[in-house]
This record gives structure tokens, sequence and C-alpha cells, in this order.
């Protein structure tokens, strides 16, 4: 098992140089930084300074190189736009966006699940076909379009939770979280639901459709032959038999979920890495672009690690497949 | 083609299963039908739209924020309403919709061709093509469609001078989201190629001595197309959402050609001041046309496959 953990961990290491090899070039070329930051009025010694200043005058490797280092020393440049640390910026950041996206991600489970269980179960049910259909237009409605109606409906119209920001928070050493107020928790609700209706969507068809399969197979018929309960043979036998697939997308979702965090901290103007990434585009801002790749790339690696370690606990025919491989 | 031949394809098409399940399901008709009339209206977007909301010359600025036309204070003139700018909303719906349409299915267009491309060159080589270029579908797969289109869009915008990009940027976006969606159809081509070259009509091809790439294109291609054209209806749903997405954070199309994301973007600035047709419309027809979208390609799915008969 260790074996198996450290050489996922090593094939992350050339993923890893890609990625920030690949955020470094894109944004080395980006915009002037200088110019942005020396503002209207500057001299031709002063621009200079500052070229040396920030080492934008190196070779590109030279850059790169020095670049990786500071990474992997936690130093992760100054913001040219705010002139701040960018990995304090981040780390102000971080909690928003993380408690956003578990919220979201736990709601998408939390609803998904029973009901692709239920959808798969009582195919002909008309209740089904409602959630069926009802899941289709939550696949088709855009995630900024379901946040401008929720916030139509229950804002503006009827004004009962707020439209944007996180509401009061509460400081824990450098981790802030909304999760213990009122107001932080009201304020959680509509960006969270915005971010998870289309993960929901897609973990209850995935379940349904996987449920409809392993409905069929020869075991589910031989477990309702032994006279096993409904209850036993559906959550004993089948689902757990769906677990594998929805693990898989539910891991690749939760990356999906933290990209599309972007546009639900747009739309709710939410103080979290995605805002703090589209305002970097949008001013050239590379330091806090770079980072914020790089922080992606790195989540996306420790919950794949995540998901392939979840199979072994769910799969035991994984197991010893492992076993065998690794030679014992 | 003969007339008759033609009758006769024809009579073959009507009495397919393909069209039986067809006209079986009247919501899949009826998708059909919303989504051919909206194709429709979008193409003849410059004939069909009661104003063309890029002359100047019509727009009256004390037109501006006319509510819809069943709202107090609506103007006959404009049936959705008009925008804050005094244009009609129901004209920029269908000149936006044909700017959706169009990146939508270029996209498709061009993921498709590369997906095909690397999936049958990847399953029918084998070995390390097939390694590299699958490992590269990995990597690429580990990360969200909507982040690679973001960061290919961020990356041209970076490299073109200004001027340039924003004459060709309707392409750079079509090439950014159609560089992020390529990997379904890779994996599916490859998957059905590894199944094709295995049967005999690809040995007897060998045996008489075509070339690799005649085989793939020639014989091995016709016989995966059924699951591409599953998947690339599939995909057009998600390369319109995909590029409504873009547009409205800002990095899409440039504002002089705003598509259906762009306005709901605009629209969004007035939503608290309580006009809300400007934004809800242009979302209503987004979404009623990415799910009829949806609506057909998952009938094609679940019609073309045999397990679910």
């Amino acid at each position: 098992m260790l074996a198996f953990i450290v050489s996922r961990l090593l094939q992350a290491i050339p993923v890893m140089l890609t990625v920030s090899l690949i955020s470094f070039a894109m944004f080395a070329y980006v915009g002037d930084p200088v110019t942005i930051m020396l503002g209207q009025d500057y001299t031709e010694a002063q621009r200079e300074a500052l070229v040396r200043e920030l080492g934008l005058d190196q070779p590109f490797f030279v850059q790169f190189v020095e670049f990786l280092e500071n990474v992997l020393s936690g130093n992760l440049g100054l913001s040219y736009r705010l002139g701040r640390p960018v990995a304090d910026l981040i780390l102000e950041r971080l909690p928003a966006t993380l408690e956003l996206s578990f919220a979201a991600a736990f709601l998408a489970l939390l609803v998904g699940v029973p009901l692709g269980v239920y959808t798969g179960l009582y195919r002909e049910a008309w209740i089904s076909r409602v959630f069926l259909a009802l899941s289709l237009i939550g696949v088709s409605l855009p995630t900024f379009l379901i946040g401008i109606l929720l916030i139509l409906v229950f804002a503006v119209v009827l004004g009962w939770l707020p439209s944007f920001g996180r509401g009061e928070t509460v400081a824990i050493g450098w981790w802030t979280t909304g999760l213990f107020s009122w107001s932080g928790l009201k304020a959680l609700i509509l960006p969270a639901v915005t971010l998870g209706v289309y993960q929901m969507t897609l973990i209850m068809r995935l379940v349904r459709s996987e449920m409809l399969e392993v409905l069929r197979t020869d075991y589910i018929k031989f477990a309702r032959a032994r006279g096993l309960p409904d209850r036993i043979v559906h959550f004993g036998h089948a689902l757990k038999n769906t677990l594998v697939p929805v693990i898989t997308i539910t891991g690749l979702q939760l990356g999906a979920i933290i990209a599309f965090a972007i546009v639900t901290e747009t739309v709710f103007q939410w103080p979290g890495m995605g805002l703090l990434f589209i305002q970097a585009v949008a001013n050239a801002d590379i330091p806090i672009m770079a980072a914020y790749l790089m922080l992606v790339a790195a989540l996306f690696v420790v919950i794949n690690l995540i998901v392939d370690l979840l199979y072994y606990a769910v799969d035991p025919r994984l197991r010893s497949g492992l076993a065998a491989a690794s030679g014992r | 083609m003969s007339a008759f031949a033609t009758k006769r394809r024809l009579a073959r098409v009507f009495d397919s299963d393909l069209w039986w399940s067809f006209t079986r399901s009247p919501t899949v008709v009826l998708s059909a039908f919303v989504a051919l009339a909206m194709i429709g209206a979008a193409a003849l977007a410059p004939w069909v739209a009661p104003h063309n909301p890029f002359d100047l010359a019509t727009l009256n600025l004390l037109d501006a924020f006319t509510p819809p036309v069943w709202l107090e204070g609506g103007d006959a003139r404009f049936l959705l309403g008009t925008d804050d700018q005094g244009r009609d909303v129901l004209s920029t719906i269908l000149f936006g919709a044909r700017i959706s349409l169009f990146v939508g299915f270029c996209s498709v267009l061009f993921a498709m061709t590369l997906g095909v491309t690397i999936g049958l060159v990847a399953g029918y080589a084998g070995g390390a093509a097939d390694a590299v270029l699958m490992r590269i579908a990995d990597i690429k797969l580990t990360f969200p469609a909507i982040l690679i289109a973001l960061l290919v869009d961020g990356l041209v915008r970076a490299v073109l001078p200004r001027e340039l990009h924003d004459r060709i940027s309707l392409w750079v976006l079509i090439f950014a989201i159609g560089i992020s969606n390529w990997v379904p159809f890779a994996r599916t081509v490859r998957g059905c190629t590894m199944v094709e070259k295995n049967k005999e009509y690809v040995m007897a091809a060998r045996v008489i001595g075509l070339s690799s790439a005649r085989i793939m294109w020639a014989h091995v291609l016709p016989n995966v197309m059924g699951p591409v054209l599953v998947i690339a209806t599939l995909q057009l749903g998600f390369a319109i959402l995909a590029e409504a997405t873009l547009s409205f954070l800002g990095v899409g199309v440039p504002p002089t050609q705003p598509s259906l994301g762009t306005l709901i973007r605009i629209g969004n600035d007035f939503l608290f001041s309580g006009e809300w047709w400007i934004t809800v419309f242009p979302g209503a027809a987004l979404a009623i046309m990415v799910l009829s979208v949806n609506l057909l390609g998952d009938w094609l799915r679940d019609a073309l496959n045999p397990k679910l008969r």
C-alpha cells in the first residue's frame, strides 16, 4: 500500500513540473507588469530599477528555476497589482473556496445518491420521471445562470438570502470560517446550491444508470432468490457495486467544482481564490495566476490519489490485484 | 443518384429502428423541433429579427429599459423589451444565438477532428504512440475543460497583439473550447478501433496491401462513426455552455459581437434595479437551446445502445 502511494506521488512530480513550467511560461509574456506597478508617471531609471528588482531582465529559464526554488520554499512572490505576498493572499482566500466547494460537493452527494437510487429502483414511477426531467434541466443550465436566477428569486424578489459576500466570518488561526455564524451560513446557501446543482444531477444520473445495470445482474437475482430483504439487496449488494464509478466521477468532479468556483464566486462576489484568479487574469497579475494554477494542479493530484485509495476500500477485487502486482 | 434510389433511401430511413424510436417519444420530437427552429431562427437572424441591434442609426436611447410588451410601459415594437442601449432584446437574442451556435458547432467539429485522429492513430498503431497519446489524454482529463479553455484563451490573448486578437477572437474561442474537449472522442474512437482492427475486413485490407492511413480513414473510421456522432451531439451542449461561461466571465467573444453569454453578463448589471428581462430572456434562450440539444443527444445515445432495448 505504501509502495503504491509513493509510486503515485512520484508519478505526480512530472505532472507538477509540467504544470509549473506551463503556468510560468504562459504568464511570463502577459501584459507589462512594470507599467502597471509604476502607474502613469515614471522615469526611465525608475523603470529599469523596478525591472531589475523584479528579476524580469533575466533569461527565461533562469527566471523559471528561480521561480521553482521560491515556490518550494513557500515564497510565491509579490502580487503585481496588490503589492502583497501571493502566499498570504491565497491563504486568505483558500478557506472561502474550500468551504464553498466542499459544501457544494456534500450537497451534491447528499441529494444526488438517494435520488439516483430511487429513480433506478422505481424506473417507471412518475416521480422518477419528474426527477429525471429536472436533472436534465439542471445539466442544461449553465452555473452562472442558476446563480443569477437564484439571486433574482431569493435575494431580489423575496429578500430572504444575501446575494453577495460571505457574511460574518470567525477566525480560527489563519482559517476564517463562515460556518459558525448565522449570516455566514445564510450567505453560503445560494453559492453552494449554485455550484452543487450540476454535480448533483450528474451523480443522480450516474447512480441511476449504474443501478439499472447492476440490478440486471445474476447475483442480484440470486440474492433475491435467497429471500434477502429488499433493503439488503438494494443497498448492500446493488448500491455498493455502483460506488466505484460514482467515486471516480465525484472525485474528478471535485476538481471541476473548484474550477467552476471561479464562475460561482464571480456571480456571488464570494471572496475566494476563483475571484482572485479572475481579477488576476484581468490585470495580468502573473504571480497570482501561476500560484493558482499550481495550487489547483496540486489539489487535483491529491484528489486523484484519494480517489485511487478509495477504490481499494470499496472494491476488494482490486486489493488482491494490487498485492499480486507488487509481488506480495 | 436516381430519384428511385433516393426514394428507396428515404424509405429505409423511415423504416429504421432509429426513426421508430424517434417518433415514439414526444419529448424527442419536440426537442428536435425546438432545436431546429432555434438553429433556423439564429442562422436567419439578419432576415427574421425585428431590428438590427448593431445598426446604431436605428437605436434610440429613449427606448432604453422598455419592459416586455405585456408589462406596464411595454412597447409593441419590442416584444421582449429593450436593454440599456435601447436594443430590442428579442433581436439581440437571435443575433447572440447565432454567435453561440456558430462557436458551438465549430468547436465541436474541431474537437471531433482532433479527437478522432488521435483515437484512430492510438488505437490502430498501439504501442508507444498509444501510451503517449493516452497519457496526454489522462493529464488533460484531470483538468476541467473550462479551466483549460480559460487558460488557452488567456495565453492566446497574451501572445497576440490586442488589435489582431479582437479581430480573430471568435476563432481563438473556438480553438480554446475545441482543444479542451477532444478527449472523449479520442477515448471512444481508440476503444472501437482496437476492436475493429482485429476483424477480418481489416486483415483483408491489409492483405491486399492498402496503406495504414487508408485503412484507418476509409475502412475503420466509418465503422466507429456511430458513437462519435453521439458524443458530438452531447458535446455540442457542453460547447455552447462553455462559450456562454467564458463570455459571461468576460474573456469570450468581443462585446461588438455579443453571444448569449455576453448578453447575460450585460443584463446581470441591471438585475438589482429591476430590469430582469435583459438577463432572463437570453438566459432562457440559452437554457432551452442546450436542453433540446442534450435531450436529442441522450435519446440518440439510448437509441443506438442495444443493451437498453
